[in-house]
């Protein structure tokens, strides 16, 4: 068996590059700083552009304006960065912009601790921009998923015009791992839908004989309706800037040419589709790893570097012959419902671990008591095991939790 | 005949929205004829247009648009220019933009990337209702400033002046030659700043009784120069950047660097080595070179750093784990062994210490032969090896001297590590593994 003794943030370079990334732009802070250095000098190698911002409202800015070129865009920040990136990922959203955001999380509030593990932004990233509109994360918790979900993140961004954040953990980022090298599994990254290009235009542009440039006089067919979303859900076809066509892009409430508008006829459809976009294709956006023990009463759910004492505990529990199941999210949003209602089935009590004061846990409880009140059964006994000192979730903690 | 072949607008047939006498509709009318001076295709002409009234210009133009946050658009014409450098890109943003995006403003001067900045300054935030911006001079009434600024203004030419960039003009709307020097600072190859003095006939002309000739007499007393203040020879990024890549192009990128396992191993359980050292002294190479040494001789290993930010002071630890099988939980309730080489080191593994028993060991120098734990030690006296010892070395001879010692796998496998991780230092460092056999024997 060949294996790999590896960071996660290499993984997630060498994922970008995988997916096809060719721009980047971000601004150092522990501990993603080595995902920006990774970019920086690999991204020439291969036609693309990597650059340090001034700062990360900066980062964010370019990279949005270079995915509307067409450009496959990636940023990595941590905490205070995300913070700074909070009023353009709204942009993101609103622009219909395919995008990379990955946050290592470290320790907060504020410049908490720059090498310290945490998983404080769950909520963060959801919430983290105004209007409270679906966004997309994916959390690895092994260096090969860091390099797998990569280039699942690009797949979704492109597809659905839409940023999405990767929600890997300093303790994945910057230590050392064995991977064994058959793990790093490739996935086909799509192509956000794109206007067809103009008939004739394989002839190349008319020559302007005035000018002797290319004609600037504009076709009828090289223009078309930037934000026409139909039916409501579906991604609407765009074009680059620099194409076959003339682009509008605009993040103030707009109608389906790109022009500002109160209509409130157009605004609430325009709305609708920023949700449903995402909400009607969540079935698309479900990844997750589930150890299913028949026997087992108890359901453990966790996510990134959490779950892999999760595993490492239910694999020392069944061994001392205690049955219990673990479910490991790789998506943590959209909530991947149908994953977890599948696995929660059959199993009486269920326990959320996190480095956090319980930020899943309360997506899995209002999951799980909807669920119950709408079947009219009673739901399982639900609980959180959190730790937010700078140290890891132990197996010896799930295993205590397992047995009480 | 020939005419009819020109575009003779950049317009599209949206009337614009301004207040009457707005210094907008004349900028955007300068902006038009500078367009079709150049006859610009304008499926490669971007305007980017920042927030405030200024920011709905973009929308009555035919070119593409993208239109952004409150004080970005510097930055977004930075990425779409970056990422295409063919595209004529132009941003058209108030004085109020200028302020609360200044430092994008600064840093594309400073990198000359080729995007021309056309700042619609009047003197106030006109969208919000007017209160006073960066650009207010001192005394002049804003509905912020009511009783007369007393704020001094910023001067957005000499600003980017100061710092590089490649075109620099100021003017007025009222300028004639404007729709030239637009067309002069849209064809500038690097970063081109048009500060363009207007009047906001809804706020600033009425509160100040300002009006045209008031704006040209305001040019003389604030004693800012007008006309092109700069204009040199500069490297434009997006090219810059595309030129330096074109060198690197092809190389190969972050390519998987397999690894079989060569050697045997003795191991049959989880064993946690503990490295406690100072930041500095190559700790974590050390440590590297140890993980890849267990991978080497088949094993799975792992390893997680502890170190202060200020990389070069302070400890640094290193935590390998080493299994036969795939290790999840990465972190060390208690090691099978310890490695102390410091002070500093010291100062952070007293909860090992403690939890170690006498099945564990301490591999340690003789300046801490006597620190407490349970756990049997083992002195090295690393002085005493036949190699020069440095600050730098001392972390992998007392490594390897301790991976003899624990005997998981041959120190072949360390040596090969060292080859392959350490490989321009290779040289150097070999004949210190070597040398590391000797300090147990003492
Ligand atoms: C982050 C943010 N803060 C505040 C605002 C509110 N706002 C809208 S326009 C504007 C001022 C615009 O002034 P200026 O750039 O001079 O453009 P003008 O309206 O004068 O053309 C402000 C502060 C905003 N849109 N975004
Ligand atoms: S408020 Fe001022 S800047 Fe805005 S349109 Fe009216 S005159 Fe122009
Ligand atoms: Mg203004």
């Amino acid at each position: 068996m060949t294996r790999e003794y590896i960071d996660g943030a290499t993984a997630i370079a060498r994922g970008a590059l995988q997916a096809g990334c060719n721009f980047f732009a971000g601004y150092p802070i522990s501990p993603a700083t080595p995902i920006l250095l990774h970019m920086l000098r690999d991204l020439p190698k291969v036609g693309g552009v990597g650059i340090q911002a001034e700062d990360e409202i900066g980062a964010i800015s370019m990279c949005i304006g270079a995915a509307m070129t067409g450009a496959r865009a990636l940023t990595a920040t941590s905490g205070p960065g995300i913070s700074l990136y909070s009023e353009n990922i709204g942009l993101a959203i609103m622009g219909e912009t395919p995008l990379v955001i990955v946050d290592v999380m470290r320790m907060g509030p504020a410049t908490g601790g720059a090498t310290t593990v945490a998983q404080g932004d769950v909520q963060f990233v959801r919430w983290g921009t105004s209007g409270g509109y679906p966004i997309i994360a994916l959390a690895p918790s092994s260096v090969a998923e860091c390099y797998t979900l990569t280039q699942r993140a690009f797949d979704l961004a492109e597809r659905f015009r839409t940023p999405v954040f990767l929600l890997p953990d300093k303790e994945l980022i910057m230590s050392m791992a064995t991977v064994d090298v058959a793990e790093y599994v490739d996935v086909a990254v799509g192509q956000r839908p794109l206007v067809p290009a103009p008939a004739g235009n394989g002839a190349g542009p008319k020559i302007n004989a005035a000018t002797g440039q290319p004609d600037p006089r504009l076709r009828p067919e090289e223009t078309y309706l930037p934000y026409d979303f139909d039916p409501i859900a579906a991604t609407p076809p765009t074009s680059p800037f620099g194409g076959p066509h003339i682009t509008r892009f605009t993040t103030s409430s707009h109608d389906e040419h790109g022009f500002l508008t109160k209509d409130p006829v157009k605004v609430g459809r325009l709305n609708e589709h920023l949700r449903r976009k995402i909400e009607d294709h969540r079935a698309e956006m479900e990844f997750g790893q589930f150890d299913a023990d028949p026997a087992a009463e108890t359901l453990l759910i966790s996510y990134g570097t959490t779950a892999r004492a999760m595993r490492e505990a239910a694999d020392r529990s069944r061994a001392a012959g205690q049955p219990v199941s673990g479910l490991t999210l790789h998506t943590l949003w959209p909530v991947p419902e149908n994953l977890i209602l599948q696995a929660v089935a059959g199993h009486s009590r269920v326990v959320v671990a996190e480095l956090n004061h319980g930020h899943y846990l309360r997506e899995i409880e209002l999951l799980l008591y909807r669920h119950a009140a709408r079947h009219h059964h009673a739901p399982p006994q639900i609980s959180g095991l959190h730790r937010v000192d700078g140290e890891l979730i132990t197996p010896e903690q799930f295993l205590a939790v397992v047995r009480y | 005949m020939l005419q009819m072949q020109l575009l003779e607008t950049y317009k599209n047939e949206r009337p614009d929205p301004f207040c009457p006498g707005c210094g907008h509709t004349f900028i955007l009318n300068h902006l038009d004829a500078a367009l079709q001076k150049l006859q610009l295709d304008p499926k490669k002409t971007v305007l980017v247009s920042d927030i405030g009234c200024v920011g709905l210009s973009d929308q009555y133009f035919i070119t593409n648009a993208f239109h952004g946050l409150h004080g970005r658009s510097v930055a977004y014409a930075t990425g779409i220019k970056l990422a295409n450098p063919d595209l004529h890109v132009i941003v058209l943003m108030g004085d109020g933009g200028t302020g609360i995006g200044g430092t994008h403003i600064i840093n594309a001067a400073r990198r000359n990337i080729g995007v021309t900045v056309l700042v619609f300054n009047n003197f106030n935030f006109g969208m919000t209702g007017g209160e006073h911006s960066v650009t207010t001079p001192a005394g002049y009434r804003t509905a912020s400033t009511l009783a007369g600024n007393l704020e001094s203004h910023l001067d957005i030419c000499g600003s980017v002046a100061v710092n590089g960039a490649g075109y620099v003009y100021r003017g007025t709307s009222f300028d004639r030659d404007l729709p030239d020097r637009i067309a002069e600072a849209i064809q500038f190859p690097g970063f081109a700043l048009l500060d363009i003095w207007e009047l906001c006939t809804a706020y600033f002309v009425v509160n100040n009784d300002f009006g045209r000739k008031e704006m040209l007499g305001m040019v003389d007393t604030l004693g800012l120069p007008t006309g092109l203040i700069q204009r040199r020879e500069v490297r434009e990024l997006a090219q810059a950047l595309h030129e330096q890549g074109q060198r690197l192009r092809g190389q190969p990128t972050l390519p998987v660097r397999g690894v079989d396992a060569q050697f045997p191993n003795a191991l049959d359980r989880k064993f946690h080595l503990v490295i406690a050292g100072s930041a500095g002294a190559k700790v974590r190479s050390a440590a590297k070179a140890a993980g890849y040494a267990g991978v080497l001789a088949g094993l799975w290993a792992t390893q997680s750093d502890d170190y202060p930010t200020t990389v070069k002071s302070g400890h640094s630890i290193s935590e390998i784990i080493f299994s036969p099988e795939e290790i999840r939980y990465t972190g060390i309730a208690k090691p099978d062994a310890l490695v102390l080489l410091s002070e500093d080191g010291l100062k952070k593994v007293g909860g090992h210490l403690r939890a170690m028993t006498p099945e564990d060991v301490l591999i340690t120098t003789p300046e801490f032969e006597h620190v407490a734990t349970a756990a049997r030690k083992v002195i090295l006296r690393p002085r005493d090896a036949s190699v020069r010892i440095t600050r730098t070395n001392r972390s992998l001879i007392v490594t390897a001297a301790a991976l003899r010692l624990l005997n998981l796998f041959p120190v072949a496998a360390l040596e090969e590590s060292v080859r392959q991780t350490m490989a321009r230092f290779a040289a150097e460092n070999l004949p210190v593994i070597a040398a590391s056999a000797a300090l147990l024997e003492s």
